[in-house]
């Protein structure tokens, strides 16, 4: 790539638009991922027994279990969330661009 | 010629079991032989053994050795991931943790999943739009091919050197007990036929044997929890009582506990485990063999599924294990003490497959277990290879006087020599819970490679200089905290107390290769430094957007 190239597509408004948007999505859901597993870290860390609190009281399953599954649960959801966006918004987006970059370059 | 050494391969191991078996019949060795296991084990070897001969006809380029060509499709590629991500580790190991340790078993599969959503978010596009064979493609697109690519390369074999002793464990262990063989001649056997698939197979039939054994070991747990769960009438309190009542730990089994019982030991096992993952080789790779981004971020929905699929059916095994394997009244599984199972506690679902589904099911899983194996110490090796072939000889040592045969030659006697050094550490860590070993590769993987890959994606002020003192404090610091740590210093010197007394360093090691990097790129006022800062805008569009990254996918 030539440095008129880069500069043509950094000064493209669909380039602005599809890198802020994409990024602000993908660290917002980064830091929610973030901050659900330190969480439970955390909890693990100085407050093993709340986890082990029983979900009632002649139960044996402790919330940690349930807490622990949705997690799992949780991550598969947040992949599901950002491939969704990313094959039609991010990709509409993206393709947009190109089509506006062959023209400017012919 | 392939054919016939792979021919000739398959006779040679075949009359090896069959000495063995001899051998066993004389009543020299404790282990029975377990006729249905070996009529599935040798289906496996010859099938996996089929896709080789089969990928090798197809494997004529450097680009086909190292991605399959880059045509394989985004849920094709996901089923491999998860492949490579149910490893024996994971599988053996996870499971024989929930058994021995209960709950905290679970901390360990979350930890390993959770890294996943922040690949796809972060690494997994900007990966297959900037690299083309190793991840060191993309640290070195703009900073000094030579010392970055070296430094990747390190990285990487530390990370698959120890990742393969895991695996080479928990494979030595399945066939002791399946062919009652000597640890030492199983791990030997093992290290061969990977060599063999490596070398012939490449990608390709590393995907096809990971795909392959994904589906038959997704259908084998699944199988086996509903199993479990049909003894309980399908109630998880009727389990958890169960195993409570017969586990040494009684209820302790339930919560949180031993195994990270001080809070940095916690936090850095968290983070080993959620950063281990965007750094480990072996799994980046597999971000070149797809076609573009879109492919690229599917592989991770569906890795992501299935890999957290597996890990609940892990967790039900483990309880299920503590019922019917400890539990047993006969003491069928457990070895003469009475109270370690036989073959250690990293065969608790190999015990569990025969305790619900009879002598084939075990001989079905164990087949898997071994598929298992050898499909992800394939993919660990041709990582490891392509660390040295592609990264060492090809872009930083022999730089103008290599052609494509060379380079490829080069990963041959590469495959080899992992090989060798895989037999040789597996040896030495026998008695290490593998999963274990993994997070410690985690901690590697977090500490050296993560750091460097996040940073010249992201950071424009990257340097050379900051890239590679950065990353050679994030690996010497985790190796060097490792070794003083209670596992290396005490369990296997066998020193009195360890130095460092964390398990996991991660949490020491990860920020200190942050800052450093950051520290020694902002102080570099060199030539070098300006014009890796100023060719960033051309990375960053070409990671954005993949515009220039179509030529990795047109061969």
């Amino acid at each position: 790539m030539t440095q008129e190239q880069v500069q043509l597509i950094k000064n493209n408004p669909k380039y602005q638009k599809l890198v802020s948007t994409r990024s602000k999505f993908a660290w917002t859901l980064t830091i929610i991922m973030l901050v659900v597993y330190y969480a439970f870290i955390l909890f693990i860390a100085f407050s093993p027994e709340t986890l082990g609190t029983k979900i009632s009281p002649d139960a044996m399953a402790t919330w940690g279990i349930p807490i622990g599954i949705a997690i799992i649960v949780f991550a598969f959801a947040m992949t599901g969330v950002y491939v969704r966006r990313a094959n039609g918004e991010f990709d509409g987006l993206l393709n947009d661009l190109k089509i506006d970059i062959e023209k400017e370059m012919n | 010629m392939l054919g016939r050494i792979l021919s000739l391969f398959m006779i040679a191991s075949i009359t090896v079991a069959f000495a063995a078996g001899a051998d066993l019949g004389a009543g020299t060795k404790a282990e029975e032989l377990n006729v249905p296991a070996i009529v599935m084990f040798f289906i496996f070897v010859a099938a996996t053994l089929g896709i080789t001969y089969w990928a090798s006809k197809r494997t004529k380029s450097a680009n086909d050795f190292y991605t399959a060509g880059g045509g394989i499709t985004g849920t094709q590629n996901g089923t491999a991931i998860a492949g490579d991500y149910m490893s024996a580790a994971s599988f053996l190991g996870i499971t024989g943790m929930v058994y021995l340790k209960g709950y905290d078993g679970l901390i360990f599969s979350i930890g390993f999943l959770v890294g996943w959503p922040i690949i796809l978010f972060m690494i997994s596009e900007q990966l297959r739009n900037l690299g083309k064979y190793t991840f060191a493609d993309v640290t070195a697109y703009r900073l000094k091919q030579k010392p970055v690519r070296i430094l990747a390369a390190l990285g990487s074999i530390s990370v698959v050197i120890l990742y393969l002793i895991a695996q080479m464990v928990g494979a030595g262990k399945l066939i002791e007990i399946l062919f009652g063989l000597d640890y030492e001649f199983a791990v030997v056997l093992v290290g061969i036929l990977m060599i063999l698939y490596v070398a012939f197979g490449g990608m390709l039939a590393t995907t096809w044997v990971q795909i392959i054994k994904a589906v038959l070991l997704l259908a084998g747990t699944t199988f086996m929890s509903i199993m479990v769960m049909a003894k309980f009438g399908f109630s998880f309190d009727a389990l958890f009582t169960q195993a409570t009542e017969i586990h040494s730990k009684g209820v302790e089994i339930m919560s949180p506990g031993g195994l990270v019982s001080d809070p940095i030991s916690a936090i850095s096992l968290g983070i080993a485990l959620m950063f281990g993952t965007a750094g480990l080789p072996h799994i980046l790779m597999r971000f070149f063999t797809v076609a573009d981004a879109k492919e690229a971020r599917k592989s991770v929905f569906v890795a992501t599924g299935l890999i957290g699929y597996f890990y609940v059916l892990t967790f039900i095994m483990g309880f299920g294990a503590i019922v019917l394997v400890l539990g047993d009244p006969a003491g069928t599984y457990l070895a003469a003490d009475g109270v370690t199972l036989k073959g250690m506690n990293n065969m608790a679902a190999v015990w569990l497959a025969h305790a619900v589904g009879g002598d084939y099911f075990l001989g079905f899983i164990s087949a898997v277990a071994f598929a298992t194996i050898l499909a992800v110490v394939s993919g660990l090796t041709l990582a490891g290879a392509s660390a040295i072939s592609h990264d060492l000889y090809a872009n930083a040592f022999a730089k103008d006087k290599v052609d494509e045969k060379k380079e490829m030659n080069v990963s041959k006697m590469a495959t080899i020599a992992i090989g060798i050094a895989a037999i040789f550490f597996g040896i030495a860590f026998e008695k290490q819970n593998i999963a274990f070993v993994v997070a410690l590769a985690f901690t590697i993987a977090a500490s050296a490679n993560f750091p460097v890959l996040f940073m010249s994606i992201f950071w424009k002020k990257l340097t050379t200089r900051g890239a590679v003192l950065g990353g050679y404090v994030g690996l010497i610091s985790a190796l060097v905290l490792v070794i003083l740590g209670p596992v290396v210093w005490t369990q296997i010197l066998g020193n009195a107390e360890a130095i460092v007394p964390y398990k996991f360093p991660a949490v020491f090691s990860v920020p200190m290769a942050f800052i450093a990097i950051w520290f020694f790129s902002i102080t570099d006022s060199s030539e070098d430094a300006k014009r890796c800062q100023e060719e960033f805008d051309a990375q960053d569009i070409r990671c954005q957007t993949g515009i220039g990254s179509d030529g990795a996918v047109a061969h």
